[in-house]
């Protein structure tokens, strides 16, 4: 055996490597930047790199929106029913459940934002895209009853494909229900912002989220009465850049402000504070 | 949007024979038609046996057939003394959505609804009876002129829903469809709307939001079209088995939007369905329309609102 073989020993690395889990990592769904999960969170889910807002679940907005631990959850235990004996409704509906949970697709919750109580209503779009079927509507139904007697500012997060389709015209009523007890809330006084979210459209659009004393939405939310695919079907051709993006209703007259996620409660605060007589939250200061 | 029903074919066949065989009688100068009493005792029997046994897809097709009475037919018919009135004094003119100052029973009311077209000409010019934010906002500012002279409003809903394009959706249709929904929930006049053909979704509630909600016997009422349903659930809209299959699903008919306690009144048609005989159906309505705003102008313009909010606000099905 030659003297100057080396015995064959597996090389070590120097030192360890860093270990990050491959699931720690996540993709922006529309500049498609990768980033580690925690820098999204921390920027709100808004993409570091573009400022895409992502979709986030009805309790996070919740904790976005209003004063930390100061809210609680109403109305958990409307549940959908079935009244149509809708084919697949129920088996739907259980999987929804199994992946969001048990509050359909609305959260209402009564709190404080900026010190100033307020009722809120955020919807998820993950529970069956967000579509209204009858616990949508009673839900904000009852919320906004709840502002009128208490004249506490309503604010409802939109983010909805439309009125839910297996509940049939019970859903469309929804949009009837919802619009009245908001023309409740407008002659008492009581102030209601409007934020909307992508997407926004349907029978949501074209009732409480179109109705608000401001309405906001976020950057590049999709919102619109007819989805995308159903104008480009209609018309025969495609359509214009920007399209019913919230820049493009901004542009239009339809909406007040488009707002970046990391300012919304602040201007929603302002708005609330000018709309039922509060001083500044800065106080007073001369300019 | 046919004219002719696939089920309607074997009553069209016997009505051209009695035709036929009368024309030949009336050659004759005698023997008259006495023969004929049997074949059109069939021909009743056999509508009746057809319109008794309607599938939730037929009526589909008879609420859109366009040989049925539209909104202009019903004025003529139900309503006298008619002015119409145009635009919304914000963009222009909708021929989708026709109202004005007309009379019922003498009294005056405001008449707004949807309009179809008969043939393709009309259909260009009234847009299918698909309005745009403007036939919404036309419709509102009649509204609010009958609420200014304390005169109750009457919608006739005929419409395969609002239209989706891209003028509507700049011009807010969104907003147009939400805004009338606020104001007829808390208009200070009496409302009654009637379903007289296709009630298609959010297009058609906009002029829906009433004190009484009356529907056609074969009318129908749906949050969206059985072709949209079928192909977003089911990948393909255009098969009439999945069309079937919608439009069974969606309980759309009159009697399901009576059960669902959504509508108050289901108004019969005669035999045959409206097209059969427009004049029989305009009675029916009139009828229904004169008994219903008899019963609300005995009510306080607060109390209309109070009792109109209540009512859609307890539409729904959940566990709780």
């Amino acid at each position: 055996m030659a003297w100057f073989r080396k015995e064959k020993k597996a090389r070590q690395p120097r030192r360890e490597r860093l270990e990050i889990p491959a699931d720690a990592w996540e993709k922006c769904e529309a500049c498609a930047h990768t980033d580690l999960r925690e820098k999204f969170v921390r920027n709100l889910n808004v993409c570091p790199s573009c400022d895409y807002h992502r979709r986030i679940r009805a309790s996070d907005y919740v904790a976005l929106l209003l004063d930390d631990g100061s809210w609680e959850e109403l109305d958990l235990d409307l549940k959908s029913a079935d009244p149509l004996e809708f084919p697949d409704y129920p088996q739907r509906l259980n999987r929804a459940i199994a992946k969001v949970g048990e509050g359909d697709a609305v959260m209402t919750v009564e709190g404080t934002l900026g010190a100033m109580p307020i009722n809120a209503a955020v919807m998820d779009f993950a529970f069956m895209g967000g579509s209204m079927g009858s616990v949508v509507g009673e839900k904000i139904a009852r919320l906004g009853q709840r502002s009128v007697e208490r004249k506490h500012p309503l604010i409802i997060v939109s983010a909805s494909g439309g009125a839910r389709m297996q509940e049939g015209a019970l859903s469309l009523m929804q949009m009837a229900k919802t619009s009245a007890v908001l023309a409740q809330l407008a002659e008492r006084g009581v102030p209601y912002v409007s934020i909307l979210t992508n997407p926004t459209t349907g029978g949501v659009s074209a009732s409480y989220a179109m109705l608000g004393d401001a309405i906001l939405a976020e950057p590049g939310a999709v919102v619109g009465f007819a989805g995308p695919r159903v104008i480009k079907q209609t018309i025969g051709q495609d359509l214009p850049q920007g399209f019913q993006t919230a820049e493009f209703l901004l542009d239009h007259g339809m909406l007040d402000a488009v707002v970046h996620r990391k300012q919304l409660k602040r201007t929603v605060e302002q708005l609330l504070r000018h709309m039922s007589g509060q001083p500044a939250s800065t106080g007073w200061t001369s300019p | 949007m046919g004219t002719s029903l696939d089920f309607e074919k074997p009553i069209i066949e016997l009505e051209r024979q009695i035709e036929e065989i009368r024309k030949g009688a009336g050659k004759q100068l005698t023997g008259g038609t006495d023969g004929l009493e049997p074949l059109e005792r069939r021909l009743a029997a056999m509508r009746a046996e057809v319109y008794k046994n309607l599938t939730p897809y037929q009526r589909v097709q008879v609420a859109r057939n366009s040989k049925r009475p539209f909104t202009l037919d019903y004025i003529r018919l139900v309503l006298s003394d008619f002015v119409e009135l145009h635009g919304d004094r914000l963009y222009r003119e909708d021929a989708a959505i026709v109202g004005g100052w007309a009379r019922l029973d003498g009294e005056t009311v405001m008449i707004i609804g949807h309009q179809r077209g008969r043939d393709t000409k009309e259909n260009l010019r009234r847009n299918f009876g698909m309005p745009h934010p403007e036939g919404y906002r036309k419709a509102l500012r009649l509204m609010k002129l009958a609420e200014k002279f304390h005169v109750p409003v009457i919608t006739f809903i005929d419409t395969p829903g609002a239209w989706a394009g891209l003028g509507a959706e700049e011009r807010g249709q969104s907003e147009a469809i939400a805004r009338n929904l606020f104001e007829m929930s808390r208009l200070e006049t009496p409302i009654v709307a009637t379903v007289i053909g296709e009630g298609g979704s959010g297009g058609a509630l906009a002029l829906g939001v009433a004190d009484r909600v009356l529907m056609l016997e074969n009318a129908i009422y749906s949050v969206i079209t059985i072709e949209g349903c079928a192909a977003i659930l089911w990948k393909d809209g255009k098969s009439p088995e999945m069309k079937e299959r919608a439009a069974t699903a969606l309980r759309l008919t009159a009697e399901d939007l009576v059960r669902l306690k959504l509508i108050d009144e289901i108004v019969p048609e005669p035999l045959g369905g409206a097209h059969a005989n427009h004049e029989e159906s305009a009675r029916a309505l009139q009828a229904a329309l004169v008994r219903h705003l008899d019963d609300l102008r005995r009510y306080k313009p607060e109390k209309l609102v109070r009792r109109r909010r209540q009512k859609f606000l307890h539409m729904g099905a959940f566990a709780e």
